[in-house]
């Protein structure tokens, strides 16, 4: 059984205008999904709908066999799935690191010596051990992102979903933030659910899905999305800057391949040219 | 970013910084009560609070002009009601031939004067020696009792905790609206006291608006770290009393019987006089 399943989801904040249209999608246990979509296009209400922060209209979300709809399942589905939201000031509830860091633990009744662990394992993951201490205002954007995610990691999460986590970085931290988001995936075997519109996130994703004014467009793995430049610029997308080269120069007559995605794709096919 | 200091903590290593925030308002409350029980005209009692105040300044290893400097905020309160002893204290006898001001007037207003600095001195060696965090965590462990009668202490210490913790962050915004207003042109720097007051309105509001939306996204970053109140909750912090705190609670119970003795056995505190 898929880890995260959404069936025939939908929803609207007032009733009339729906935010979410039949939109229905699985994750399977390990995986690194990238959703993406321009703003407006829902892509954050599907991350509250799945963290139970916000109800389905209809159908049904279901995390690790709890359904999202039941009232009674809300905290098993809250300790299974961790929310990284996009402003890193916001969501810090402690002055100190470790308190913060313990915020969630603590909310689930963890005893105290089980906590420590949890502090130690979740600051280790972020590479912010020497920071435990700190008042998080001393941090840079990048290092507060980083205790959101260790914040998120100590209550023992199957999927992280990064709720435009990125957003208000500058480069270097949002390439702090995605370098521990992946070694996460790969060593601890986190699923992971990136919700952005940086299209140089989701390059290393294994899938991407596509939403466009609350439905799915498409989902396909990187390759397969970024090679429908056309269609995702239409829905307000942009490529990676080396796909809309490669892209360019295929207009131009030049014959490279569809599916370039890094400054590397792009290096090799100009090379074999 | 600018350095933000709130209130006056002055960080060090020393004995009194290490103490139990609870502790230390226990004994500050302690010596509150010594100060105000001591006998009218008693100066010898006031002598021994001094002492004290000297001796904890010194073994804080706080420099003693930062902790009178503490005194500059209720100058006017000091002068205020010394002025008010002067020229309404009737009995005793006048200074000099048909004048109002009275020996006793004179007594008591320096009386009354010595007596509210040395409080606000004690006060502002707690503030220097313990950060706002330790002071809301003592607070909260002092009012444990109050559970009994159903006083939400968990959520009043939270409430704290995150307004200590939202400060520089609430700052940080208002430098930013300001500077936008600045880029907007608006003057703060010119006009009367009431026209500078006005041209603050363009900060106040989207501060306030500001605000709420950080505590909208808080409490959906706590709702998705399981926030659900104190029922079943841990907590990581642990308050420790340790041997220093013996000390200065013996040191303090000292005190409380020094100044009594010097009351001639005279306990009852003749407050406000």
């Amino acid at each position: 059984m898929a880890l995260l399943e959404l069936k025939n989801v939908c929803f609207s904040y007032d009733k009339q205008s729906p935010v979410i249209k039949d939109v229905s999608f699985e994750v399977q246990k390990g995986e690194y999904v990238a959703v993406i979509g321009h703003n407006g296009s829902g892509k954050s209400t599907i991350a509250r709908l799945i963290n139970a922060l916000l109800k389905p209209e209809s159908g049904s979300i279901t995390v690790d066999g709890f359904s999202a709809c039941d009232k009674k399942s809300v905290f098993e589905i809250r300790k299974r799935v961790g929310v990284v939201f996009q402003n890193p000031d916001n969501q810090m509830v402690a002055s100190i690191v470790e308190d913060d860091v313990a915020f969630g633990p603590e909310n689930l009744g963890v005893p105290r010596d089980e906590i420590a662990k949890r502090i130690d394992f979740a600051l280790d993951a972020v590479g912010m051990q020497d920071f435990r201490k700190s008042a998080p205002e001393r941090l840079s954007g990048g290092q507060k992102q980083r205790i959101a995610i260790a914040g998120v990691l100590a209550l023992a999460p199957k999927i992280i979903i990064l709720d435009e986590s990125t957003a208000m970085l500058d480069p270097a931290g949002r390439k702090d933030v995605l370098r521990v988001v992946k070694k996460l995936n790969k060593e601890q075997g986190v699923t992971v659910i990136a919700i952005t519109h940086y299209m140089e996130e989701v390059i290393s994703a294994d899938r991407v899905i596509v939403i466009n004014d609350g439905t799915i467009e498409t989902i396909g793995t990187p390759k397969e999305i970024f090679a429908k430049a056309k269609r995702l610029k239409e829905i307000g997308l942009e490529l990676p800057t080396a796909s809309y080269l490669a892209n360019k120069l295929i207009e131009k007559g030049f014959r490279l391949p569809a599916d370039v995605l890094s400054d590397e794709d792009l290096e090799e096919a100009l090379c074999k040219l | 970013m600018r350095e933000v200091t709130f209130g006056q903590y002055f960080p060090s290593n020393s004995f009194v910084h290490k103490m139990n925030a609870s502790i230390k308002i226990l004994i500050v409350i302690a010596y509150i009560v010594a100060v105000f029980s001591v006998k009218q005209f008693h100066f010898l009692g006031f002598g021994i609070c001094l002492a004290f105040v000297i001796t904890v300044t010194a073994v804080a290893k706080v420099p003693f002009l930062k902790v009178l400097k503490s005194l500059k905020a209720i100058i006017f309160f000091i002068v205020f009601s010394a002025v008010l002893q002067l020229f309404f204290n009737k009995s005793g006898t006048p200074l000099w031939e048909g004048g109002f001001i009275t020996d006793e007037g004179l007594k008591s207003a320096i009386f009354v004067s010595v007596k509210v600095s040395l409080v606000v001195l004690g006060a502002s060696i707690l503030t220097l020696t313990t950060s706002p965090i330790e002071l809301a965590d003592g607070i909260e462990v002092l009012l444990y009792p109050l559970k009994i009668v159903r006083f939400p202490v968990h959520e009043f210490a939270l409430i704290m905790s995150i307004a200590l913790r939202f400060i520089p962050t609430l700052m940080e915004e208002t430098d930013r609206i300001i500077k936008a207003q600045k880029a907007r042109g608006a003057d703060f720097d010119s006009g009367n006291l009431f026209k500078r007051a006005k041209a603050l309105i363009p900060v106040l509001i989207p501060l306030l608006v500001s605000s709420f939306r950080s505590a909208d996204e808080l409490a959906d970053a706590m709702d998705a770290r399981c926030y659900a109140g104190s029922k079943n909750r841990t907590k990581f912090k642990k308050s420790v009393i340790t041997w220093r705190d013996l000390i200065g609670l013996i040191i303090t119970a000292g005190l409380v019987v020094a100044v009594v003795y010097c009351n001639g056995f005279y306990i009852f505190p003749a407050v406000f006089l």
